[in-house]
């Protein structure tokens, strides 16, 4: 498998990445070289393996269903490159 | 050429838990923009989610409703998209392995029911809500939202008509009423509903190119936003066009479908595995626990409605339909047992008309069913008839008091005197002579003229059983 350097810009713009033409050939390359050491697990037989979810053999811890978190909404507007009236704010969206 | 319509629903409830799927802040609605919005729901650095065993255990609940089978073991995803009320750049979700697998319920609609297929509900967190209208230059993003657990149940494809797709999403908004996992408030966006819309040509098989259509947050406006799509799809493959596979927003106020142009370059979503999170392994233990906590389910309660207070198979399905129905039933019947089918020709009568009338909810009727209850036993042991009671049911919905503090006051009381009504009888048999001849030439349809005339001699308090009989006897 391998990808072509139109599918690379297409990943990048999915990802809100800007890439150069020059940085585009060598993440090509580079994506392409790590597809094609992935690419050895095929020569593994691997019906009736179960895919691999997590690479742990445990599994999720649940929590109780309690409330304990503070309202530290102050505390993290006070890092965000704007708010008001309690909202934080972003360039305009339109939908 | 004849159109086949081909409906799948995707509903997402918001799980009713009191802290979120993945952090313990608070779920409560309506709060002060951003104060239950913490570290975790913010997507801040070093944070890890921590699942809710209460999501999980609702979750089974559902399938197990739907005959679903249960995933045991699931795993939750990374759907990565952006939007600003989406903080971390990705939801968590679940596509693989979700946990609820295929299950089915069936809809009633008239006398025929038809089964149809749910094929998996999985879980994952809500966003957060963008606010356009709160400044002109920028849009307002409050993050209290984010973080709710929601339950998406996507139904297979298998209604055929928009009133099959409102019949399926109220069996399901009553499903998890009475599972008590969602609380359906539609308006607050807590029980949401996106329909899938095709049309293909009668009897053909493949399915045509479907459109999404987002942004209904009512049955009124399920119903009209799926025939108003079928209707634009149905014209643009008459004239030869294609229709294309979009997200289409429904605006009730214009009553239109338009596209949502920005969804499409972003349908790539690069789901994978989240490795914060762990794939979760249900005990036998833990499932042993949820089928205990199982409620009475709308077809059991239906069936036990049936079998204990002998109530018709339609009047049961009716009750049954809405758990806060089936709930001021249970709780008229408590003090009248014997009454079971006036209790439910009340609820589904007069309450239910007037309801209708005034626009409200059960919930908000200005008559409990303990006041309703009164009222009937009051037919029952025969102090107003059924014609008076509706009087009387009228002014306790005007706040009149209660049924016997109105009977009271208006002296509604039957008049079950014998003599009284008899002398009234009497009086009119000797005033309407040329009746009398008729009837005892067999006009018995002259009958119902003598008992309106005592009614109205009564004002209506006469005991029609007893008006009945006396006339008869005298007349015959």
């Amino acid at each position: 498998m391998s990808l072509s350097q139109e599918q690379v810009s297409q990943i990048a713009y999915l990802a809100r990445l800007s890439l150069s033409k020059s940085q585009l050939e060598s993440n090509t390359k580079d994506l392409n070289n790590i597809l094609n050491l992935a690419e050895q697990l095929a020569q593994v037989n691997t019906d009736n393996i179960e895919p691999m979810a997590h690479p742990l053999h445990m599994s999720q811890r649940l929590r109780e269903d309690n409330v304990s978190e503070k309202d530290q909404s102050e505390l993290f507007q006070s890092i965000a490159p704007q708010t008001g009236k309690d909202h934080y704010l972003v360039p305009t969206v339109i939908e | 050429m004849e159109w086949e319509t081909v409906i799948g629903l995707e509903i997402h409830a918001q799980l009713n838990t009191k802290s979120k799927i993945f952090s313990s802040a608070s779920t409560q609605f309506g709060a002060k923009p951003n104060s239950q919005a913490c570290a975790v729901d913010l997507g801040l650095p070093g944070v890890l989610p921590v699942l809710n065993k209460e999501v999980v255990s609702k979750a089974v609940k559902f399938g197990l409703a739907v005959d679903a089978h249960i995933n045991q073991r699931n795993v939750f995803d990374r759907k990565n998209y952006f939007y600003p009320d989406l903080p971390k750049g990705y939801q968590i979700s679940q596509l693989d392995w979700p946990i609820v697998g295929e299950g089915e319920i069936e809809i009633t609609l008239g006398d025929k029911t038809k089964v149809i297929g749910v094929t998996r509900a999985h879980l994952e967190e809500d966003a957060g809500k963008s606010i356009h209208d709160l400044y002109d230059d920028y849009t307002a993003v409050d993050l209290n939202r984010a973080g709710t657990p929601l339950l998406e149940i996507v139904s297979e494809p298998d209604m055929r008509n928009a009133k099959e797709a409102v019949a399926y999403a109220k069996k399901i908004h009553a499903l998890v009423q009475y599972l008590e996992i969602c609380d359906g408030n539609m308006q607050e966006g807590s029980f949401r509903c996106d329909a899938n819309v095709s049309i293909r040509p009668m009897g053909q098989e493949k399915l045509g190119t479907r459109a999404e259509l987002k942004n209904i947050n009512s049955f009124k406006f399920l119903e009209r936003a799926i025939n108003l799509e079928v209707e634009r799809q149905q014209d643009i493959l008459e004239e030869g066009g294609e229709v294309a596979q979009e997200t289409r927003l429904y605006d009730a106020v214009k009553h239109e479908t338009r596209s949502m142009r920005s969804k499409e370059e972003a349908n790539d979503y690069r789901y994978f595995p989240d490795p914060d999170l762990l794939p979760v392994e249900i005990s036998d233990e833990l499932m042993a626990q949820i089928k205990q906590e199982l409620p009475e389910l709308p077809q059991e309660k239906k069936a036990r409605f049936i079998a204990e207070f002998g109530l018709s198979e339609y009047d049961a399905d009716v009750l049954t339909s809405q758990k806060p129905m089936a709930d001021y039933f249970e709780k008229m019947i408590v003090n009248n047992a014997d009454h079971a089918k006036l209790c439910a020709n009340w609820i589904m009568g007069e309450l239910s008309a007037s309801l209708n009338k005034h626009q409200l909810e059960l919930l908000d009727a200005p008559i409990t069913a303990d006041d309703l209850s009164l009222l009937v036993n009051r037919i029952g042991d025969d102090t107003i008839s059924g014609k008076i009671a509706k009087d009387v049911f009228k002014a306790m919905w005007d706040g009149e008091g209660s049924a016997d503090e109105i009977i009271e006051a208006k002296g509604l009381k039957q008049m079950t005197d014998t003599g009284a009504i008899e002398a009234i009888v009497d009086e009119i048999i000797a005033n309407n002579q040329a009746q009398v001849e008729q009837f005892k030439s067999g006009n018995e349809k002259i009958l119902g003229f003598f008992v309106g005339q005592a009614m109205k001699a009564t004002q209506g308090k006469a005991n029609p059983k007893l008006l009945n009989e006396m006339l008869r006897s005298k007349l015959g």
